[in-house]
């Protein structure tokens, strides 16, 4: 879980070094414990080095440099990852991508787009708006968490119900793999001949290899978008609501649901314009041709009335409906206003069994005494339940545990562990609750095959002795630590 | 994040023995209280529920200037806030490392902007920034360069003066110069950047003073109090003219006391706390003299630090309740113009151009003044805005960073500019006046740029921008 040493590794440091400027090589101890946590704090971990590459070839240069040493490294975006799959590895070295974040080609004829794998995923969007285009995927870190990131994670985003996950948008990557060697996977189109080694990288964690330029698909904007906000009596009444809008056969491009602690949290960092005291709510956006959007409008106005929405409102300015989903993609982070610590959990269940599973962990919540806000993309069961707490008050071991049950309850009913933050090291040992030992063992023997010395971020998505052998939780320093005998630095 | 009790066997007691000689450490009341805040004493050290608020989402990362430019986790808010923390829980010294990043920090807020914890890291910074000028000590040549810096800028006769050797140079600034600039070794790039930042100078402007009553166009509706500042009055004497004549059209009584020295920002930025908080008190008491209805500033950076002088003095018993009614009164001039629009007095003339209004940091990310000024430049016939792509991202002008960093802040001048080039706008203006000195060292000559009440003012007399 933490180290309480590094040893510093001046040779390696020198082999770096030589293939990079030395202000691209990180060493002094300051440096380097910037770099011990990604988005989830609970696990650190100081590598020996981080270095930041600026290209391509440098990429390449660097994963030789420890392919000749043996030693594991990580890549690592923005670091906003929310599983620690950019959690460092004891003696292990950091990849940077941040210095490589040039948008190299908007290709407006074939809509596509040309990134290096630090470009922020709102900028491609931004790049690529003033000719009509954007791109799909859109997390709600969407303003920092960046491409490279998004293709380790598969990442979603409140789009994906209509639009689908990254790997429905990246064409080609070029893949630096853990012997230094460049390859490329994918191609120029949506059908490439032979496997799908693409689709293999897309969602690896980095654990097969460093993505160094992703070719993306472009979007072209819809003609029309209705963001409507609805609030219901009870969240059971907002689930079923989503099923009924499936059932109708209507696919719209966003379903989102927030709870009223979580639209508290929001409307206290953005002022969206939501109704706090509601104990549901859910966002619905529509887009596509207006005639199209009109006409499903109408049909889910009625469906939400059905089902006694409280409150109906439809966003109708550029300037709200930015305002409704800023409230939303920030409410994740806005929960630090009304609690001291939280955990964000990230399952999913099939979409028919969303009334249940929230009924569930309300439940589950109130027998522990702990506050959950509910925060996710409703329409594809995805759930991003987020457990409050206080880590001063003594709650954290009962608000692991919780969190951790509120997953197992998504397996449970015939869901999965994680929806888009990934499995990294958080969820590692919860692996073996969803998949058979021969299940685990294929695995290994795919990511062997890209990586027979475990030097691509080992440690994470894959079940270890040593790793499970360790309580989880959040960081707590080593008890030899406290007693001043050893330190971090 | 996490909160551990803990106190680092690393960490350094503070020193307290003033290397500089000037300001007096505070005393130390408990031989503990050092402990209790690791690295810092206990003089206002960065709170630890400030620190906590932080849940490392990252989200301030994209608007951070220097990690835009280096991408380094150190030199981001959430890397800077984590360097605080380490140094609060007594893991890391003060000196070396964490001064440098946070010395690299430009205090531009946007990162305040783009939080969605609500952290508040104007205020940590500003709890920090002073612990490092008490305890780490500046090398040589950076003390006489921050000596030299505070013992001209905050006095309008010096600068006067200075302004005197200023226009000289200018005129006799020979060709030849820019060589045996580049030539200079770098330790000394710290003068070359204050060179090249010196504005055209006016002697005639530099040594004129701002009318220290102007009468109301009509039946007053107010009476302003107004900060005609040091570097303003001296460099950008016109904008104060302008604002006395926009602010007395629109039917306010403006009061300019002659008696007025610096507010005390330029310090109060770079974590010189104790002369601030004097120059503050002084200010504070000649507005008072003037009982006016509101101060109004034309300053983003001088406005943002009036409006804390309420928490800068909230310890001083004597002071803390007139800071307060002071800060409460201190507006920017374009909030002053925005409320006057809806019953405004004074006609616009046409003015057919595009304008791109540069937000200065202290404005829009300090005080959350972004429309009023928009507003106002709207309220002229003919003028169109244009969009500025990458607004929230500092120029690198940042008080007097463009001098203590230039490498960093040339590398924010060029970005700002190519961005600004982009519009294709005939004019820019901005409301402050670093902002308008770095941009225009980056794009000298390209196009003209003022302030925007001396857009208003060309507006209302119906006479050219800048005439």
């Amino acid at each position: 879980m933490t180290t309480a040493t590094t040893t510093a590794a001046p040779g390696l440091a020198r082999e770096f070094t030589a293939v990079l400027p030395e202000n691209c090589v990180i060493t002094d101890e300051v440096g380097l414990r910037s770099y011990e946590c990604d988005g989830l704090t609970g696990f650190r971990q100081v590598p020996a080095v981080v270095v930041l590459p600026r290209d391509s070839e440098e990429v390449a240069a660097c994963v030789r440099v420890c392919a000749r040493h043996g030693v594991p490294f990580v890549a690592r975006g923005a670091g906003t990852g929310l599983s620690g799959g950019a959690l460092p590895v004891a003696d292990g070295v950091v990849i940077s991508l941040q210095k490589l974040r040039r948008i190299l080609e908007i290709d407006v004829e074939n809509r596509r787009a040309v990134l290096e794998p630090g470009v922020f995923n709102l900028d491609i969007s931004r790049a690529a708006g003033p000719h009509g285009l954007y791109y799909a995927p859109d997390p709600s870190s969407q303003q920092v968490c960046t491409i490279g990131g998004n293709v380790a994670e598969n990442s979603g985003g409140a789009h994906c119900l209509k639009y689908g996950f990254t790997t429905n948008h990246v064409l080609e990557m070029e893949v630096v793999l853990a012997d230094g060697s460049v390859v490329t996977l994918g191609g120029p189109t949506t059908e490439q001949a032979g496997p799908d080694l693409r689709g293999l990288f897309l969602g690896s964690e980095g654990t097969l290899g460093i993505c160094t330029k992703v070719t993306v698909r472009l979007l072209r904007k819809p003609e029309a978008v209705r963001t409507v906000l609805a609030d219901f009596p009870s969240i059971e009444a907002a689930g079923e609501t989503v099923g009924a809008i499936v059932e109708a056969s209507i696919v719209p491009a966003a379903v989102e649901m927030m709870d009223s602690l979580a639209m508290e949290a929001a409307e206290a960092a953005v002022g969206a314009g939501y109704t706090v005291e509601s104990p549901s709510a859910l966002i619905i956006e529509l887009d596509g041709p207006a005639e199209e959007c009109d006409e499903q409008f109408a049909e889910i106005t009625r469906i939400c009335e059905d089902r006694g929405a409280t409150r109906i409102h439809v966003a109708d300015s550029t300037d709200e409906r930015a305002r409704v989903w800023k409230g939303r993609k920030a409410a994740f982070a806005a929960v630090g206003r009304i609690s001291p610590d939280y955990i964000v959990q990230d399952g999913v269940v099939p979409r028919t069994r969303l009334a249940e599973v929230l009924s569930q962990i309300a439940a589950m919540g109130s027998e522990v005494g702990l506050r959950v806000a509910n925060v996710f993309h409703a329409g594809d069961g995805n759930l991003h339940p987020l457990v409050l707490y206080s880590e001063s008050a003594g709650e954290h071991e009962k608000a692991e545990d919780l969190s951790s049950r509120i997953a197992e309850l998504c397996v449970e009913l015939g869901g999965s562990l994680s929806g888009e933050h990934g499995i990294g090291a958080d969820k590692a040992c919860s692996m073996g609750r969803m998949f058979t030992d021969d299940d685990l063992a294929v695995m290994q023997r795919v990511r062997a095959g890209f990586d027979p010395d475990g030097l691509c971020n080992p440690g994470k998505v894959f079940p270890t002795p040593r790793l499970c052998g360790e309580r989880p939780g959040p960081f707590r320093p080593h008890p030899l630590e406290e007693a001043g005998v050893i330190s971090r630095l | 994040m996490t909160s551990t009790p803990t106190t680092g066997p690393t960490g350094p007691g503070p020193d307290f023995t003033s290397q500089r000689g000037e300001e007096a450490p505070p005393e130390r009341t408990d031989a503990l209280a050092a402990a209790a805040h690791g690295s810092f004493d206990d003089h206002h050290p960065p709170a630890r529920e400030l620190l906590d608020d932080c849940v490392h989402c990252g989200f301030c990362l994209p608007t951070c200037p220097t990690y835009a430019l280096w991408g380094e986790e150190m030199d981001s808010p959430r890397g800077r806030i984590y360097l605080m923390e380490m140094a609060e829980k007594g893991e890391i010294p003060l000196e070396g490392a964490f001064t440098t990043h946070i010395d690299r920090c430009l205090g531009c807020m946007a990162c305040v902007t783009a939080c969605p914890s609500g952290v508040q890291y104007d205020r940590l910074l500003e709890a920090t920034r002073p612990q490092i000028e008490r305890h780490v000590p500046r090398s040589r040549a950076d003390r006489l360069f921050r000596e030299a810096v505070f013992t001209l800028f905050p006095y309008r006769r010096r600068l006067r003066a200075a302004s005197l050797g200023g226009a000289l140079y200018q005129k006799l600034r020979p060709r030849s110069m820019d060589r045996l600039l580049a030539r200079l070794p770098k330790r000394l790039e710290r003068l070359v950047a204050m060179e090249s930042l010196l504005p055209p100078v006016s002697v005639r402007d530099a040594f004129a003073s701002t009318p220290a009553i102007t009468s109301a166009a009509g039946t007053p509706r107010g009476r302003v109090g107004m900060l005609t500042g040091c570097v303003q009055d001296v460099f950008f004497h016109q904008v104060n003219l302008a604002t006395t004549r926009v602010l007395a059209a629109e039917g306010y009584d403006v009061i300019a006391p002659r008696e007025q020295a610096c507010c005390g920002a330029l310090g109060l930025h770079a974590g010189r706390e104790e002369e601030s908080a004097e120059r503050a008190k002084a200010l504070i008491a000649v507005f008072e003299r003037a009982d006016v209805d509101v101060i109004a500033v034309n300053v983003a950076g001088c406005g943002s630090s009036m409006k804390e002088y309420g928490e800068l003095l909230a310890d001083d018993p004597q002071w803390s309740e007139r800071a307060a009614a002071f800060s409460a009164k201190v507006r920017d001039v374009s909030e002053v113009l925005a409320d006057a629009l809806e019953e405004s007095r004074a006609p616009r003339h046409r003015i057919d151009a595009t304008v791109v209004y540069h937000d200065a940091c202290h404005l829009g990310h300090a005080q959350k003044i972004r429309a009023q000024p928009r507003d106002v430049l709207r309220s002229i016939p003919g003028l169109e805005l244009a969009e500025l792509p990458e607004a929230e991202i500092c120029c690198g002008s940042a008080g007097i960073y463009n001098m203590l960093q230039p490498e960093a802040a040339g590398d924010l001048g060029r970005r700002k500019a190519d961005n600004i080039r982009g519009t294709g706008a005939d004019l820019l203006v901005t409301a402050n006046p670093g902002c308008l000195l770095q941009i225009r060292k980056y794009l000298e000559g390209e196009l003209p740029m003022f302030h925007p009440v001396q857009v208003l003012d060309a507006s209302i007399r119906g006479v050219p921008v800048g005439r």
